[in-house]
């Protein structure tokens, strides 16, 4: 028998449903992968074995009992903490929330375990999703699985979503939720090998998931490969009349139309993406997806993207400006950390207790934000940031009247060691610089493995889409996914 | 134009008024949530996860709050704006969990409109329009109680999350008269159009007052804004303390200070208050959560088709289809229970006696303005009393329209009505007032032979004890007398 | 725009976060460089453009005035709302006292 860990959802799913193995069978396997590994990689802050075997046993149950399995029916995933899970510590990775049980599920959540899936555990974070390599969570940094060769030094899994990432690729869940606010799913998914996709801004319900930056977060699958993320994505998305800026359109099966044949499809290579003093392995990945879309059938065509020098000025000033507002609730009233030091009264709590919960990264945005919104800065930072990101928005309007799809690097480098950019936050800001864009306007983008660089660390490729069109991104991930045929994968040093 | 002056050492100061009324919006659910928004529930009950402000809970605009605010700036004459937006004040406090206020600063979805007052209620001419700036839809906050526990403050979110309109209106008032016209007006048009019960004691409105002093002609002063005065009383009350107090401290040598202040009734003064914000830095931004409002133009339409007739309207039509006086008119519109039941009774009576309306309605008018109040405060008995039906009234006044029983007399079965278990018809029959004229003429023959010395006095010239002739009659005929042919024929033997 | 002490401290003091002297002082170069760097949006023309206010375009969708129409959105559950509470008592949230 196959060793369980080393499928995916459509394996498991499939699995499940011809009744090779049973969802318990799976669900024991991957809850003993995840203790396995627990210690070395920090992947989760809270592990729930038992949810998993419960949702397990209800697959089980149903199929025996002849009934309908759902979309991820006996798919044991990790969930990122960042979702509210009922009666489940739900902490976004910040000591504030420590020891928060929500009375609520989220909209996305609920949706997964709906389709049959079950939860491994609460994956870990930068905190409050707030960084590019985990080393912002107060729970302890994750590890990445991979290693450079010859080197025991930890590699960050990338951020925020690298408790997930690391998960996914170490095998110990065979796909997990992830949350991208400026490329938090794509970026992570390329340090560490394998496929995320955020969607349309709005395809996935905000609600109960703890906010970062409202008009930029969006919920999306990590998965090994991007059938998995299809069918995944599928069973997240879908309208949410508790979010007001949810998508009232029809899930389209993503899965059923996946087709990598691309021809008569453009594909756009946005010219101001090249940039100077790139690295070599990740130019050289480029130009193999380039070649490998021109093998599926495509067209390539240059585009332009005028504004993208932009962007991460424009990121920084937006996402923190909306989370200076969104974190302003965690004050030590209703729930979370409350630090009242003797005789204090109730703004020296405000102080004292949002001194004690956040951590450093989580500080330093929250008053960058506060200080763009505060009088006589508002119009010079945040009007003019809405502005260029109108302008942003535009540039990809116009490049998408010459194109069906953009491909371009997910990150700058493939994955650096913990502790090498944390002492520079503007240099750690630099790691979004291609996956921001794509953010600003709302579009789906995903990252699909495109190889390794010289240590043999992966490099994702990013492919982005039309508002709206998942399936379009989805099919050239998979034209590269099918021709790269990536296999590498972390030696297991756990 | 208001001659209201404050008579400082140094000559005399003009008050400029500017109101800022916060009206809870009737609606079941909340602005953004589906808790409800009774009054009086138990501790934290008509709370949602979204007013608690839990992670990752979002706001959903209510319908009917939109509908409300656009029906109300309908109302006033108002701009709509069509499109409008949510924005965010940020600031730290207990009542507030989220920590920003859902308000409306950038996009209000009502613009300019004006509102008239009327300063004397006899004077149809004494009028002034009051300029509205906007209206604006925001979220209110919670409760704390600071008398329940010796260190801790204790914080009920029911109210936190429901639907207030900010009215805002220019610095166009003058006199504490004005102000307080203002708010009564305002409330008379919220009830009218049913946004807002208008229950200050409940807190269902309150006003900021901003009050400045000048010298007449001169620029506007230097502004205060006293918070959450609730009542119209005490808004003129407001007026006239602070603008005394400001001319004190100017007069001093002082300069008024740019602050939120505070009314105490019990002191009839108004103090500073610590502030909520020290920086007063409330950092707003469109909210992200909340898209841009688009209002449709039928939906807009919809809003306006649903208005009932407004008290000016109203007014005018009483004084000129029913041919009431202006002071009649107006105190008939003032409250929405007083027009309701007029024009219910006013229907009623003309269909009972067959007559126009235009040709009952004074008489309808003066029994629900004068005459039924006394006998419902001698009966002491609620106007909302089961017994106080539109058939009661109306079986009333139709008996005294058509000669059965004189007005005093219904009056007096009236009062019997409410308080003891009688039947109006059989009552009104059995007191039916007499016609016949030889039984009118004895009963004053009777009557003239008894006060002959009144008689001779009334011959001198003393026509005033005409009166103590009819009532002498009325009461040997027990009230049952017709008023008419008493004076008739008391008239004829007089000579 | 460069930040210094006194206005990191006044922005920590907005933000309702107590930092230290020296925390203050370590900040103080951190935000100017971001801010340095933020502020490079200055140079981009955006004469006549508007102010990004819906991401995907879209307008703003309304709820019927239904109470607890959605459990998840309605009242009627304070054991829910006062559950993770560091102080509560006799159904109320319980803060330092308050002196207005
Ligand atoms: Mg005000
Ligand atoms: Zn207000």
């Amino acid at each position: 028998m196959t060793d369980l860990t080393d499928l995916g959802v459509a394996a498991i799913r499939d699995g499940v449903a011809k009744g090779d193995f049973s969802a318990t069978e799976v669900a024991s396997a991957f809850n003993a992968a995840v203790a396995e590994a627990q210690d070395a990689l920090n992947a989760f802050i809270v592990t729930t074995p038992e949810k998993a075997l419960a949702a397990a046993a209800a697959v089980d149950a149903d199929r025996a009992a002849g009934k309908p399995l759902g979309k991820m029916a006996g798919v044991p995933i990790g969930m990122k903490d960042l979702f509210a899970t009922q009666d489940v510590q739900t902490t976004a990775a910040s000591k504030i929330l420590e020891g928060f049980k929500p009375k609520y599920e989220s909209t996305v959540s609920a949706r997964l375990w709906q389709a049959g899936a079950g939860m491994l555990g609460k994956l870990n974070l930068d905190q409050f999703a707030m960084g590019s390599s985990n080393e912002t969570s107060a729970f302890g940094n994750v590890i990445s699985p991979w290693r450079r060769p010859n080197d025991t030094a930890p590699l960050a899994p990338g951020g925020s979503s690298g408790g997930s990432s690391a998960a996914v690729a170490a095998r110990i869940a065979p796909a997990a939720t992830g949350t991208d606010t400026g490329g938090s799913i794509r970026q992570p998914a390329a340090f560490t090998g394998i496929s995320g996709i955020k969607p349309t801004y709005g395809r996935c319900s905000r609600w109960g998931i703890v906010a970062f930056a409202s008009s930029l977060d969006q919920a999306g699958p990590m998965a090994r490969d991007v059938r998995d993320c299809a069918i995944m994505l599928e069973a997240m998305a879908g309208f949410d009349p508790k979010d007001s800026t949810s998508l009232d359109m029809p899930v389209p099966d993503w899965e059923a139309a996946l087709n990598d044949d691309l021809r008569g499809k453009k594909v756009g290579i946005p010219r101001e993406y090249r940039l100077d003093g790139m690295d070599p392995d990740v130019a050289a990945s480029w130009e193999q997806g380039i070649a490998w879309l021109k093998d599926a059938g495509a067209e390539i065509v240059e585009v332009s993207l005028p504004h993208t020098k932009y962007a991460l000025p424009t990121y920084y000033i937006i996402a923190p400006a909306e989370a200076s507002s969104n974190l302003a609730r965690y004050d030590g009233v209703r729930y979370g950390l409350r630090d009242l030091p003797d005789g204090a009264g109730l703004q020296d709590m405000y102080a004292a207790t949002r001194a004690a919960g956040f951590g450093a990264e989580v500080k330093r945005r929250i008053l960058i934000g506060t200080y763009v919104l505060s009088a006589g800065f508002y119009d010079a930072y945040y009007t003019q940031a809405q502005k260029v990101r109108t302008l942003i928005s535009h540039d990809f309007t116009n490049a998408f009247t010459q194109c069906d799809v953009i491909l371009a690097p997910t990150a700058p480098s493939a994955a650096f060691a913990l502790g090498e950019k944390s002492a520079d936050p503007l240099e750690m800001y630099l790691n979004d610089v291609f996956s921001v864009p794509a953010s600003l306007a709302g579009l789906p983008a995903m990252s699909v493995p495109g190889g390794v660089d010289r240590n043999g660390l992966p490099l994702g490729l990013q492919v982005i889409g039309r508002a709206f069109d998942e399936q379009g991104v989805l099919n050239a991930g998979l034209a590269i996914e099918k021709r790269a045929a990536f296999s590498a994968r972390p030696a297991k040093w756990w | 134009m208001s001659d209201y002056r404050i008579h400082g050492a140094t000559g005399e100061w003009e008050v400029v008024i500017g109101l800022e009324v916060h009206a809870q919006v009737t609606s079941n659910a909340k602005l953004f949530s589906g808790a409800a928004t009774a009054f009086g529930a138990e501790p934290n009950a008509q709370v949602s996860l979204v007013d608690a402000a839990m992670p990752g809970m979002l706001p959903v605009p209510n319908m009917e709050c939109i509908r409300q605010a656009v029906r109300t700036g309908l109302a006033i004459n108002a701009q709509i704006n069509k499109w409008s937006r949510f924005d965010r004040k940020n600031y730290f406090y207990a009542d507030l969990p989220q920590g920003y206020q859902i308000s409306q600063l950038y996009h209000p979805i009502v613009g300019e409109g004006e509102i008239e007052i009327q300063l004397d209620d006899k004077d149809p001419e004494s009028t002034k329009t009051i300029g509205i700036e906007r209206i604006h839809v925001e979220q209110d906050a919670g409760k704390l109680m600071h008398d329940q526990h010796p260190t801790m403050s204790y914080v009920d979110l029911n109210r936190s999350g429901v639907a207030l309109m900010e009215i805002v209106s220019r610095p166009d008032m003058r006199s504490p008269a004005e102000a307080g016209a203002y708010l009564s007006k305002l409330r008379t048009i919220l009830r009218y159009v049913g946004s807002c019960d208008g229950n200050m004691d409940q807190g269902s409105m309150r006003a900021d007052v901003n009050v400045s002093v000048r010298r007449p002609g001169e620029p506007f002063g230097t502004r205060t804004e006293t918070k959450n005065v609730n009542s119209v009383r005490f808004v003129m009350a407001v007026v006239e303390q602070e603008a005394k107090r400001q001319v004190a401290v100017i007069e001093d040598g002082g300069t008024v200070v740019q602050e939120t202040r505070l009314y105490d009734p019990d002191r009839n003064e108004t103090r500073s208050m610590r502030s909520k914000e020290d920086a007063h830095d409330y950092r707003y931004f469109p909210d992200p959560d909340l898209l841009p409002l688009e209002l449709t133009d039928d939906f807009v339409a919809e809003c306006k088709a649903s208005l009932p007739e407004l008290p000016d309207a109203k007014r005018h039509r009483y004084e000129t289809a029913l041919g009431l006086s202006a002071y009649d008119a107006g105190q008939l519109t003032l409250e929405v229970e007083t027009y309701q039941q007029f024009e219910e009774m006013l229907e009623s009576v003309a269909r009972e006696s067959g007559a126009p309306e235009r040709d009952v309605a004074k008489r309808v008018a003066n029994w629900i303005l004068s005459e039924r109040p006394g006998v419902l405060r001698a009966a002491g008995v609620a106007v909302t009393d089961p017994r106080n039906t539109v058939a009661a009234n109306t079986a009333l006044i139709v008996a005294v329209s058509k000669g059965v029983i004189s007005g005093g007399k219904a009056k007096e079965i009236f009062q019997q009505y409410l308080t003891s278990d009688i039947d109006l018809a059989e009552t009104i029959a059995s007191n039916q007032q007499t016609t016949d004229t030889g039984a009118i003429e004895a009963a004053v023959d009777a009557i003239l032979a008894a006060n002959a010395d009144k008689v001779e006095q009334y011959k001198g010239g003393k026509e005033a004890l005409f009166g103590f002739f009819v009532g002498q009659t009325m009461k040997a005929m027990q009230g049952k007398g017709n008023p008419q042919l008493v004076n008739q024929v008391l008239k004829d033997k007089l000579g | 725009m460069s930040v210094d002490t006194a206005t990191v401290a006044k922005i920590a003091s907005l933000a309702r976060i107590k930092v230290s002297e020296a925390e203050l002082e370590a900040m103080v170069p951190e935000l100017n460089g971001i801010l340095a760097w933020v502020e490079q949006l200055g140079e981009v023309n955006v004469d006549g453009i508007e102010p990004m206010t819906a991401v995907i375009p879209n307008k703003q969708r309304l709820r019927d005035d239904v109470v607890n129409a959605d459990p998840l959105t309605g009242g009627d559950i304070r054991d829910k709302v006062l559950a993770n509470a560091p102080a509560a008592e006799h159904g109320f949230f319980g803060v330092p006292k308050v002196i207005e």
